[in-house]
């Protein structure tokens, strides 16, 4: 299974300024049933999102009709906790492409790129600054570009340079995974398993 | 040339291709896997019409989504049975071993692999399960997986990995009276925060993490991803061998002597450098307990809770937010709160020995009225254990029951949930929002500090009552 070709995204945000949004919190354990990968979207920040009687909480970011956009902006240490990767799966699910933060867990992280999820780390400052303008303009466009692993805000240009490893990047730009690529070392795997 | 950390050592040895720039391609030892968290994989590798490259290093369990009592009977819940149902379909499929409902062998995952000795000095471990780390007790290389990396073990047995940073943290000198190894770690993590450690893989050395028995070094490298690195782990020693010798899939005869003989090398060199090293005395560590909503928001019993002060403008919303969450006021104490639950058991402390320290606390006591408790072994063995060693008699007596193996009431994805607004003392791993059910709110303790509140109601010094 391939992943989508990620290519540069200009869209409007969804800020959620909470720090240390873990993984229960994204999608609860009890939503984890399924032996399918699709509609985890639905469930996404669950108990945030809707109270005991599924009724949607007005105050929750994703209620907010002003809010709208394939790029999740968060507080710092952001998906830390389980290995699940339907936390990934219902964040992309959703519909987002991206996800923005000053820090991330590392196996949500490794999760996020091996589904075609970008996470992109800022700095604390570049952050603050974006949650910022994102809440006085809700149309604020953000701009990711992989190629240039550049993220811009697109009204005031401003803009920051941001980490992913070479192996990655090539990934996500062509929507190769791994399993393709470990496929074809079988013979080396194979070799390794005859010397050690 | 320097010398390897004990994690280089291991991780090193694995490494069947290095990406330049990039991650290395492991060599996967042994692989767990269970009902939630594989089934996508499974499906992934049927898609692209690949068989699993190694069944025979991939060992099955059901625990996260079972129930913990009337264990004999058909699951009630439809999408529990039908995700242990798939995982039964894909083992007998691809010649997978399962440790079904029922199995002797059945329990969680990371108490049953060291349990049967499938957990082995030097190897690498991967599960879909974060505290997969709870392996490297054992002086292996032992980290959670997604599911997508699940489906890279299953077709070649190797996974993509970045390598991580080293960090040592020894803890030395002697520890208190009535301070186990749970608040060693939550100690621990209260010091460097529930994000400390992401990017690094953490080595726990020094005296006091020496003189700990195989279960509560299992309870400290379990929490080590509570602070966001990838693992723990701890150089193998004579308690590490005489734990393993003998265990069902351990080494035997001549293999044992050539096993003894490498693991015995698995240990840091003396001058080997370490990305960051952290120490901590013994003698500084109290009973802890978590009041927040991540495992770094711990204090020791007897203080209390942070008033906020010290935070900076950007980590107030958070903190307060938890606090809000858990109905508990700033600068307030713990000792003395009512509770309602007390949960002993999950991958944490869910082995024989916190069963049996549970149960040497509470013998000759009566559990307090008005509290629910839930005691539940991590596995079919331990659950053996305790009924041959009387325990199950002692719990009985002091008004509590033995429940039967399964991550139960540490994720609440089974039919043991908290419910709404009620206070828990666990002996689990995580206090997040909603981790024991919705609403829920944990308060995160060592065995004999959940005893201690089981008896009296409320959380109370468990020194008061040695
Ligand atoms: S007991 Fe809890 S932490 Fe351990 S494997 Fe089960 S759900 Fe995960």
């Amino acid at each position: 299974m391939a992943i989508e070709k990620f290519i540069t995204i200009t869209s409007t945000c969804v800020p959620l300024s909470i720090e240390n949004v873990d993984t229960d919190q994204i999608i609860p354990a009890r939503y984890l049933k399924a032996t399918s990968r699709e509609g985890f979207g639905d469930n996404l920040f669950r108990d945030w999102r809707y109270d005991n009687n599924n009724n949607p909480k007005p105050d929750f970011v994703l209620n907010n009709p002003l809010y709208k956009g394939k790029i999740l902006v968060a507080g710092k240490n952001f998906g830390s906790g389980s290995s699940r990767e339907h936390a990934a799966w219902a964040i992309y699910d959703y519909g987002f492409r991206v996800v923005v933060s000053s820090f991330f867990a590392d196996i949500f992280k490794n999760n996020a790129l091996n589904i075609g999820l970008l996470p992109v780390q800022v700095s604390e400052r570049f952050l603050a600054r974006l949650f910022d303008i994102i809440n006085k303009n809700a149309g604020t466009e953000v701009k990711v570009d992989l190629e240039n692993q550049l993220i811009t805000i697109v009204p005031t240009g401003e803009s920051e340079k941001f980490e992913i490893n070479n192996y990655k990047k090539t990934c996500l730009l062509k929507g190769y995974d791994d399993i393709d690529y470990l496929i074809s070392l079988n013979q080396k795997i194979i070799n390794f398993e005859q010397n050690r | 040339m320097a010398g390897k950390t004990l994690f280089d050592k291991v991780w090193d040895s694995h490494v069947v291709e290095q990406i330049e720039n990039g991650p290395s391609v492991l060599y996967i030892d042994r692989h767990l896997i269970h009902e939630v968290t594989s089934p996508v994989a499974f499906a992934g590798l049927e898609k692209r019409g690949l068989k699993v490259f190694r069944p025979q290093l991939t060992i099955a369990t059901v625990d996260h989504n079972v129930p913990t009592m009337d264990q004999h009977l058909p699951i009630r819940d439809m999408l529990s049975k039908s995700q242990v149902d798939k995982l039964t379909e894909n083992c007998n499929r691809h010649g997978i071993t399962l440790f079904g409902l029922n199995h002797p062998y059945q329990g969680i995952v990371h108490v049953i692999g060291p349990e049967l000795g499938l957990t082995l000095p030097g190897m690498t471990i991967v599960c879909g399960d974060s505290h997969t780390a709870t392996h490297g007790a054992f002086g292996s290389v032992a980290f959670g997986i997604g599911t997508s990396e699940i489906e890279m073990v299953l077709a070649s047995q190797c996974i993509m990995q970045p390598k991580p940073k080293r960090m040592r943290i020894t803890v030395d000198g002697i520890l208190k009276k009535g301070v186990t190894a749970k608040d060693i770690i939550l100690y621990i993590i209260s010091k460097i925060s529930a994000s400390g450690g992401t990017g690094y893989f953490i080595e726990y050395a020094g005296s006091a993490i020496r003189s700990l028995s195989m279960e509560a070094r299992m309870t400290i490298c379990n929490m080590s991803i509570e602070c966001g690195s990838r693992g723990g782990l701890i150089a193998p020693d004579d308690i590490t061998f005489n734990y393993i010798k003998g265990r069902e899939h351990a080494p035997k005869g001549k293999d044992w002597d050539k096993a003894i003989e490498y693991w015995k090398k698995l240990r840091s060199d003396d001058d080997a450098t370490f990305d960051l090293e952290l120490k901590f005395d013994a003698a500084d560590i109290e009973p802890m307990i978590t009041y927040g909503t991540n495992p770094g928001m711990g204090i020791k019993i007897t203080e209390k809770i942070p008033d906020g002060s010290s935070l900076t403008e950007s980590e107030k919303p958070s903190f307060f937010k938890s606090l809000q969450y858990m109905d508990l006021q700033p600068g307030t104490p713990m000792l003395g709160r009512k509770i309602d639950y007390v949960f002993v058991g999950s991958c944490t402390n869910g082995r024989i020995e916190d069963l049996r320290e549970f149960t040497r606390f509470i013998k000759g006591r009566k559990k307090a009225d008005h509290v629910t408790a839930w005691i539940v072994p991590g596995s079919k063995q331990v659950e053996k254990q305790a009924q041959n060693e009387g325990l199950v008699k002692i719990l009985e007596e002091a008004g509590f029951k033995l429940r039967q193996p399964g991550c139960s009431a540490c994720l609440a994805m089974n039919d043991d949930k908290v419910p709404q607004g009620k206070y828990a003392v666990s002996t689990t791993n995580r206090n997040f929002e909603g981790r024991q059910g919705p609403g829920a709110r944990t308060f995160l303790a060592s065995p004999i500090t959940a005893a201690a509140a089981a008896i009296t109601g409320k959380i109370t010094d468990p020194r008061e009552l040695l």
